[in-house]
């Protein structure tokens, strides 16, 4: 079977939800197509993982430009996770009676092409093309971050296009770069694997300086800093949902293109794609560490979480061989744990509708669910024992010091545990805080406040569903996964 | 193709890029928002012509394609695109303040351009014989010139042109150094240029509706107090 039908699921989700129709039908779609694509994603990973190839079968020419290993496979199925679990989350999330049905069908109809458009970065091969898909992203996304279509949603999603397209524009004369490196090498095919094979004979110039025009250019839409300003913003004024879908693996799946060139640079002497990788990793976990503790939104505490965590993953990727394996687990750990905090952070949003830290307190009593969740979602991207997160920076920190990396390994675990404080610190006073003394309950206001403290069911389902490996892949790796993990990192080496 | 035709044909392409970087100035300091579209028109038709030249030169028809495209895509369609979904007080917009003043932005504009110079020039021989003349540092000026109209313009019009010049100038160095680039690869990228307009033009519309201006790049409501120093620093 053609693994391309993966991307025409949600394709044909996308036309079916504009379909004008009563209001759950939308909702059913993206359901159901994201279920559908998790089936069908899992089990091409399955294959991979099991040294099986998948392969888009319409002939040789398709070859060149899909391709599947074990890298791809891993994003491939978090993406797929993701999508299902923020899917069912909006169904109850944009269940108020006061949204416009032409408006929630333009959501639905945008989130399945943003999922067609990140589905297709891991699956297509040719770097070009992957840099057209990644302009996708940017482009689906770009009106579910104007999804509120309040003043400062427009001005986040304004940020986020003009930055991200930006960083695209550097990106784009990368690849270019890149294909006329290629060129002077004797050819070959532009693909990925091509490019290894080829990057021994490529004029190291060129390749260097492709390389460092992608870092930037997609270093832009990751969120790494000093290019991280925009995300901030569009990962918080998004609809919850949305914030789990950019934070949680649109991030990652870009990261995921830049991974993809550090086997071409191992091969350029005196490339140092590893430094980069080091010191932009850790400049962006330690500002991001810094820039929590003083967020006045619980939103955008997670969203600079989000850009801390790429500076992990980063970091990891540039302590070299042995930590790449943690890297990869960061991936995962990260992906799954971030999309939970921002369903908590729905959920709190249901509850009191009001984005301000400080206008939250004693959340447990007034709303137990999205309380626990918060605390979860806290501890969880925090890196608490036992959770996901912490096994796998563990795992890097590890990797970090065997390898002699003490001083990297040091500052990362120091930015980690600042980290900790500066997340905990808001979460502790939210959920168990006593109301400040003459400060009235907020009354809950906009079009959020309408549900009170009753949480949707399919938001509670999401949460659960997205609790599950939060709690697990703490304490247990299943082997399949355990195999894609060990593949994606090897992945990362020639 | 005789020595002296190439050379000539080298000749004029060199023109067209010196155009193209005349243009790419133009759109840093022009105050009227019609004039920037006019301008990155002008800069488009002079990628397509240095496009056209160039698959003489080579005998390529794929860079034929990519100089149809061109003449098709942006001067045609992008200008009819923003009609159809932009607000129309988007063109009759003449930005008063900009965040630098004129002279001092076309002065970091020179030292951007001077800068692409040296980077492009060992870029291009890296590359080899199979790029000629002056597109690599030029495109590099235009990819740069792009990014700092990004910068420095607040209208949503000139920030629109500024992406879409960005793209006109990795592209002007693209067709000298990647000559053989599919052709799907050359629609693709042509097509997402104007979805870039469509969304744009999606946005300007809502915020011109929701806040009043087509300013865009005043928007800035969205700051942490103490954040702001590190943000703008950064």
């Amino acid at each position: 079977m053609s693994v391309l039908i993966i991307l025409l699921v949600p394709l044909v989700a996308a036309a079916l939800a504009g379909i004008p129709a009563r209001r759950p039908w939308a909702s059913g779609v993206t359901v159901v197509a994201c279920l559908i694509v998790l089936a069908l994603a899992a089990r091409a990973a399955w294959i991979v993982a099991a040294g099986g190839s998948v392969t888009a079968a319409l002939g040789p020419a398709w070859a060149n430009w899909v391709a599947v290993d074990g890298l791809s496979a891993l994003i491939l199925v978090l993406v797929a996770l993701i999508a299902t679990t923020a899917g069912i989350f909006s169904v109850g999330y944009l269940a108020h009676e006061s949204l416009a049905r032409a408006k929630l069908r333009l959501y639905h109809a945008n989130y399945n092409l943003f999922v067609f458009s990140m589905l297709a970065i891991p699956l297509i091969a040719e770097p070009t093309l992957v840099w057209i898909v990644v302009e996708l992203t940017t482009l689906a996304s770009a009106l579910l971050v104007s999804f509120e279509n309040t003043r400062e949603a427009l001005e986040a999603a304004w940020k986020y296009v003009v930055l991200s397209l930006m960083g695209a524009g550097f990106a784009l004369f990368g690849f270019l770069v890149l294909f006329a490196a290629m060129h002077a090498a004797g050819g070959g095919t532009y693909t990925w694997t091509g490019l290894v094979a080829a990057a021994p004979r490529m004029p190291p110039l060129l390749v260097q300086t492709a390389f460092l025009l992608i870092l930037i250019g997609l270093g832009t839409k990751v969120g790494l800093v000093p290019m991280h300003t925009w995300l901030p913003d569009a990962h918080s004024q998004a609809p919850s949902p949305v914030c789990a879908l950019l934070s949680g693996i649109e991030t990652t799946s870009i990261l995921y293109v830049i991974l993809r060139l550090f086997p071409v640079m191992q091969a350029v002497p005196g490339a140092h794609a590893e430094t980069w990788a080091l010191v932009l990793g850790l400049i962006s976990v330690g500002t991001a560490a810094f820039l929590l503790l003083q967020v006045h939104d619980y939103k955008r505490l997670f969203a600079f979480s989000t850009v801390e965590h790429m500076g992990v993953i980063l970091t990891a990727v540039g302590l070299g061989a042995s930590a790449h394996y943690g890297a990869m687990q960061q991936i995962v750990s990260h992906a799954v744990t971030k999309s939970f905090c921002f369903f908590a952070a729905g959920a709190t949003l249901l509850a009191v509708g009001t984005r301000d830290i400080a206008a939250v307190r004693g959340l447990i009593r007034r709303a137990p669910a999205a309380g626990a969740a918060l605390v979860l979602g806290g501890l969880g991207i925090t890196g608490a024992p036992p959770l996901a997160v912490f096994l796998s920076e563990f795992a890097i920190l590890k990797a970090g010091i065997s390898q002699g990396h003490y001083v990297g390994a040091g500052l990362l675990a120091l930015f980690i545990v600042i980290a900790f404080f500066g997340v905990m610190l808001h979460v502790n006073r939210m959920v168990f805080g006593a109301p400040e003394n003459g400060a009235a309950e907020p009354e809950p206001s906009g079009p959020h406040g309408a549900n009170g403290s009753r949480l949707p069911i399919s938001c509670a389902l999401a949460l659960i569903l997205a609790a599950v490996p939060v709690l697990v892949l703490g304490v247990y790796i299943p082997p399949p996964l355990r195999a894609l993990l060990a593949q994606a990192a090897a992945a990362l080496a020639r | 193709m005789s020595d002296a035709t190439r050379q000539l044909i080298e000749n004029l392409n060199a023109l067209a890029a010196g155009l193209f970087l005349l243009t790419a100035f133009g759109i840093v300091a022009m105050r009227q928002a019609r004039g920037c579209l006019m301008l990155f028109i002008a800069q488009s038709l002079l990628l397509a012509v240095s496009a056209a030249l160039l698959g003489l030169r080579f005998d390529s028809g794929h860079l034929y394609g990519v100089a149809l495209v061109n003449l098709i895509s942006k001067p045609i369609i992008v200008p009819w695109l923003l009609r159809r979904v932009a607000p129309a007080e988007l063109y009759t917009r003449r930005e008063v303040d900009q965040v630098l003043n004129i002279p001092t932005a076309l002065l970091i504009a020179l030292a951007l351009a001077i800068g692409a110079y040296f980077l492009g020039i060992p870029l291009a021989k890296a590359v080899g014989p199979s790029s000629v003349g002056p597109n690599v540092p030029i495109g590099i000026a235009g990819l740069l010139l792009g990014a700092f109209t990004l910068t420095v313009r607040r209208e949503a019009l000139p920030l629109l042109i500024g992406l879409l010049a960005m793209e006109n100038g990795a592209f002007l160095a693209g067709i000298s150094i990647a000559h053989d680039l599919s052709m799907l690869v050359e629609l693709a990228i042509a097509t997402d240029g104007l979805i870039i307009v469509f969304i744009v033009g999606v946005l300007v519309r809502a915020v011109a509706k929701q806040v009043g201006t087509t300013a865009v790049g005043e928007l800035a409501s969205l700051r942490e107090a103490a954040a702001r120093n590190t943000e703008r620093a950064a």
